[in-house]
Formats: structure tokens, sequence, C-alpha cells
């Protein structure tokens, strides 16, 4: 090997060395960073922990978490039979054309529009025109509007990865293909379905830029009123409901009526995290479980 | 001969099929429905109060009247568009080297610590709420800023606006890049391996080449993402109506605007008229670019 070759080989090496170093370098960085302020909006919220805080009470997130809970199952209630539906014709009715092209970019473009936008929506047909205040149930309409590409799309790909014998199976002992869908599809692919349905609630725990101007941002609940058509039962979907995302950038404004805002704040920032880190685990472990079941199918 | 018992599935069978049809259906409606909507609302500037777009688009002078009627008043929204386009622009710079170095350390580098930690990890980024983002911004990085680099407004910044979009388009950018990296074929780098080539050399000349068209739909989309984000920004921008003369300054971006305003002002007065324009231009933006990601990703199909 001559000294020329010899440098330029070297000179390889080196920058091989340094740019792997470079690459691993960022890598660990930003996995640290993101343990780091998990770690630390846990921490940083139960540190402020006040017992108050698990209460209705003015210092108290019980509400809203009441809120962010039901307005979550409302919103399912909506998008999942339709989102259901729909993955449903994606993957055995629909025909290749115009047509299915553009309900793929309508799928694409509900699921990246600006959660903001879809609130404004959300605000001008829920409640401008209808001329209702601030309410749950339009809230939980605009959650349902982000939450329905997700489970259209997964209902769609889990029953596409089924194994067609399922299907050829059931259409051979006579069934229609509504009920070879009903009985044999739909039950097949429920566990990917599952996590897609998972994957929206945890969207929707977190969803704060669209329900800003369609569940309001206050919350009146009396917890001994249960009749279902006073504003202030907990159960009626048309009060307004602030969601505990919500509160907390309501909060960011109240520091001068409340001492304990940053606190409270500070918790409910810990809450959401820990409920968006169980779902989370939870579609892990049921894609993992999916995916188990099928090596062994093979 | 048909009996009365198949005769009824068969009636069934149609009847799920319109069911299932209408919820495909559905989407499409909704999506219509959300343009419409939008589109209706948002050009009553234009249309019934006569302001120019031309004045939205390219005027500073903002100074609409808020009562219902009277459509006096300027409407120039370049401050709000700048700030939007400024703090997407910074975070994208921020974001664009950490999210590929970050795809190659996990598909190239250390594939198997990738899979085992880092995407559950990313994962996990995702689903963090945006306010709670806006929020660390708010009681870490703008007193953090504030500190360093003794910023007038106490913190309240195009940068601390831009870091902390950067943290928010991480994720998308990183995943979409890292899918990208894996799909090019293992024979291009056998092929580099196999003529001397340090694996340096086969990532820079071989893989990131075949893998751009990738990266840039994890780019988009994390613009997409980051130009549409509201109210994390709203909390550390400072919501100041002026350009902003560095980066330490603040300003004030479409969403903060929207998301402050939308709910003080009287519905059908000209400063109203004026946040559903920004509204509409939002919904524009977030649809081409939308559309240039289905381009890019059918043209991805086909190659």
């Amino acid at each position: 090997m001559n000294k020329q070759n010899e440098s330029l080989y070297k000179h390889a090496r080196a920058t091989d060395c340094a740019m792997t170093g470079i690459f691993g370098a960022v890598g660990i960085f930003m996995v640290a960073f993101l343990i780091l302020l998990t770690g630390y909006i846990i921490i940083n919220g139960f540190r402020g922990f006040m017992p108050e805080m698990l209460s209705t009470g003015q210092n108290g997130i019980l509400n809203q978490l009441f809120n962010t809970i039901y307005l979550v199952i409302l919103s399912l209630l909506i998008s999942v039979p339709l989102g259901i539906g729909a993955g449903v014709y994606l993957a055995e009715y629909s025909r290749p054309g115009k047509l299915l092209d553009f309900l793929e970019i309508s799928i694409e473009s509900l699921s990246s529009l600006p959660s903001i936008v879809i609130g404004l929506f959300g605000y001008l047909v829920f409640i401008l025109m209808t001329g209702m205040k601030w309410n749950l149930f339009a809230g939980a309409l605009a959650v349902s509007i982000l939450s329905l590409p997700l489970i259209t799309t997964e209902t769609n790909s889990a029953i596409r990865s089924l194994p067609p014998e399922y299907k050829e199976g059931s259409l051979a002992t006579g069934a229609t293909l509504a009920q070879t869908i009903r009985h044999v599809l739909i039950p097949a692919a429920m566990p990917q379905i599952l996590t897609g349905v998972i994957m929206a609630a945890g969207r929707g725990f977190g969803e704060a830029a669209a329900l800003l101007y369609t569940s309001g941002q206050s919350t009146v609940i009396n917890w001994s009123n249960w009749n279902t058509t006073s504003p202030t039962c907990p159960l009626n979907p048309f009060r307004t409901g602030e969601t505990l995302s919500l509160h907390i950038w309501v909060l960011r404004t109240e520091g001068s009526l409340n001492p304990n805002s940053e606190a409270i704040a500070g918790f409910a920032s810990a809450v959401l995290v820990i409920l968006t880190l169980c779902v989370s685990v939870i579609t892990r472990r049921l894609s993992d479980s999916i995916r188990n079941k099928n090596q062994k199918g093979k | 001969m048909i009996d009365q018992y198949t005769l009824k599935m068969v009636k069934k069978d149609r009847r799920w099929k319109g069911i299932y049809t209408f919820c495909g259906f559905f989407i499409i409606i909704l999506t219509v429905a959300i343009g419409v909507f939008l589109i209706l609302k948002g050009s009553d500037t234009f249309v019934k109060a006569h302001h120019s777009v031309f004045e939205f688009l390219f005027s500073s002078d903002w100074s609409p009247s808020d009562s219902v009627g009277d459509d006096s008043g300027s409407i120039g929204s370049l401050v709000y568009i700048c700030g939007s386009l400024m703090t997407c622009g910074l975070a994208l710079l921020f974001c664009i080297p950490l999210a590929v170095c970050s795809a190659v350390f996990l598909s190239e580098i250390a594939p198997k610590f990738g899979e085992k930690f880092f995407r559950p990890a990313i994962e996990i980024y995702v689903g963090i709420p945006s306010v709670v983002y806006g929020w660390i911004g708010l009681t870490v990085l703008v007193p953090f800023i504030a500190n360093v680099f003794h910023a007038k407004m106490g913190g309240f910044s195009v940068l601390a606006a831009a870091i902390v979009l950067t943290v928010m388009i991480f994720p998308t950018i990183t995943t979409v890049a890292a899918d990208a990296i894996k799909n090019v074929p293992q024979g291009y780098r056998e092929a580099a391996y196999g003529m001397g080539s340090t694996r340096w050399q086969v990532i820079r000349h071989v893989v990131l080449p075949a893998a751009f068209p990738g990266i840039a739909t994890g780019v988009i989309l994390g613009l997409a993402r980051a130009i549409g984000e509201a109210l994390a920004v709203a909390m550390v921008i400072g919501k100041t109506r002026s350009f902003p003369k560095n980066i330490l300054s603040p300003t004030n971006n479409l969403t903060a605007a929207i998301a402050a305003d939308m709910g003080n002002t009287a519905n059908g007065g000209l400063h109203n008229m004026a946040l559903w324009s920004m509204a509409l231009l939002l919904y524009l933006i977030s649809i081409l670019l939308i559309f240039i990601i289905h381009r890019m990703s059918r043209k991805g199909k086909n190659a």
C-alpha cells in the first residue's frame, strides 16, 4: 500500500469513527432528554401535590378529570361505530377508482388537519349554528372527528391483514358477506381495532385546541344533582365541561387569582402524562401480542 | 326456490352494505363540509366587508373594529403570518439534523437498541399532550431563556416557541425518516460495503440519498404539525403584535391569535371575520402540505 492510499484510508476510518460518535451522541442525547422530560413532569407534578387536589373544589382536578373521561367516552361512542363502518367499507366494499382515491385523501387530510381547525369547524357548526352554549357534547363531536381517521385506518388494515381463509371459509358455509363481516372478520380483527380505539382515546385525553371553543373553559358541577337536564348535573352532556388539558391552559393565566395554580397545573400535567404512558403501554402490549399470534400461525 | 329465510338474509346483507357504504361516504362528506364551511366563513372578510386579500396577506397594519356592522379598520395579518413561518422554519432548522441523526442511529448504527428502547420512547413523545409541552415551555424554558440570554420580554420569544415545536415534531420526522432508511434495500448497502466503503461513506453516499424522498415526507409532515400547533406555541410566544427584531424577541402567530381572540370578539364583527380568514389560511396551508405528502407517497409507491 503506498503512502497516499494509506493516508486516505486513515482519513476515511477517522471520519467514520467521528460520524458514528456524532450519531450515537445525538441518539443517546435525545433518548436521555425524553426520559428526563417525562421524569421531570411526573416528579415535579407530585412534588407540588396537595391532598385537596384530589377533590372537586377550587384547587381540585377531579371535576376536570371526570370531564375528560366522560368526553372521551362520548366521542368514542360516536367515532367507533362510524370508524369501524368506514374501515369495513374500505376493506371489503370499495373498488379502486376516483372515489376511493378521494376517500383516501379525505382520511389523510382529516388525520393531519390542525386540531384547532377542527375545533373551529366544531365551534361554527355545533355552537354558532345551533345557537347552543359551549357544551361537552360539541367537544365530543369535535374530538370524534379527530379520532375517526385513526380508527378507520386501523380497522381497514386489521381486516386486510386477516388470512383470506377466514372469509372464504365463512362464505363457503353459505353466510352472506354482511354475516361474515359481523361474525368472523370483525371479531378476528378486534385486537388491532382495539389498539386503534385506545390510541384514539389517548389522543382525546390530551386534546385541548379542538375543545377550546367547543366544550368550554369552565366547569360547574353539583355532585348531588342527578337530574340529567339540569346544567350542573355531572352526566348532562349539554353543560360546559373543561377537560384536564384545557384546565392547564386556563390556569396559565390565573396565577394572580389562585396562588396554587402553578402546582395544580403541574399535577394535572403529571396525571396527563401518566395517562398517556398507560395508553402507550397498553397499545404496545396489544400490538406485540397480535404480532406473536400472527407469527405462531405461520 | 329461494326460501323466506334466505330472502331475509339477502335483504339484511344489502342493508348492511348500505350502512358500511354510508360510513365510508360520511368521511368524504365530513371532509368536504369542513372545507366548505371554513371557506364560506373565512371569505366573509373579503366578500361581505370588502377588504382585499392583498391587504390581509401583505400588510402589517392590524386594527380591525370589533363591532358588528362596522367594517372599518385594517386587517393586515403579515405579523401573524411571519410569526408562524419564522417559528416553524426555525423549528425545522433545529429539528432536521437531530431527527435525521437519530433516525440513522436507530436504524443503521444500533438497530437492536433502537427497536427495544428508541421507538417505544418516541411513541411516548408523540402521546404527550401539546398543552403539557406548552406548560413545561412556560415554566422551565421561558425562565431559562430569560436568565441565560437576558431577553427583554422575560424569555417569551420566537426561540422558545421554536424549541417547543422542535420537541413536538421530533418524533414525527424521526419515525418517518427511520422507516425510510430501513426500507432502503439491503443490497445497496452490501454493494457499497463490498467496494470497501466505511459505514459513514455508505450512509452518506448510499443510504441517505436513497431514503431522501421518505425523509422529505417526514419533514413536511413535521411542518404540517408545527404550523397547526396552537396552545403550546401560544403559551411561550409572548403574543406581541410586532415583527420580532431577533429570535429573542416576542411576536405572535396565526394559531395563537385565533386561540386567544376568537372567543372575545363579537361574532360578525370585522375582527372576528379576520380571525376566521386566518383559520381559512391555516386550513389552506395544511391542505397544500397534505396534498404534497400525498403526491410524494404516491410517487414512492409507483417507483
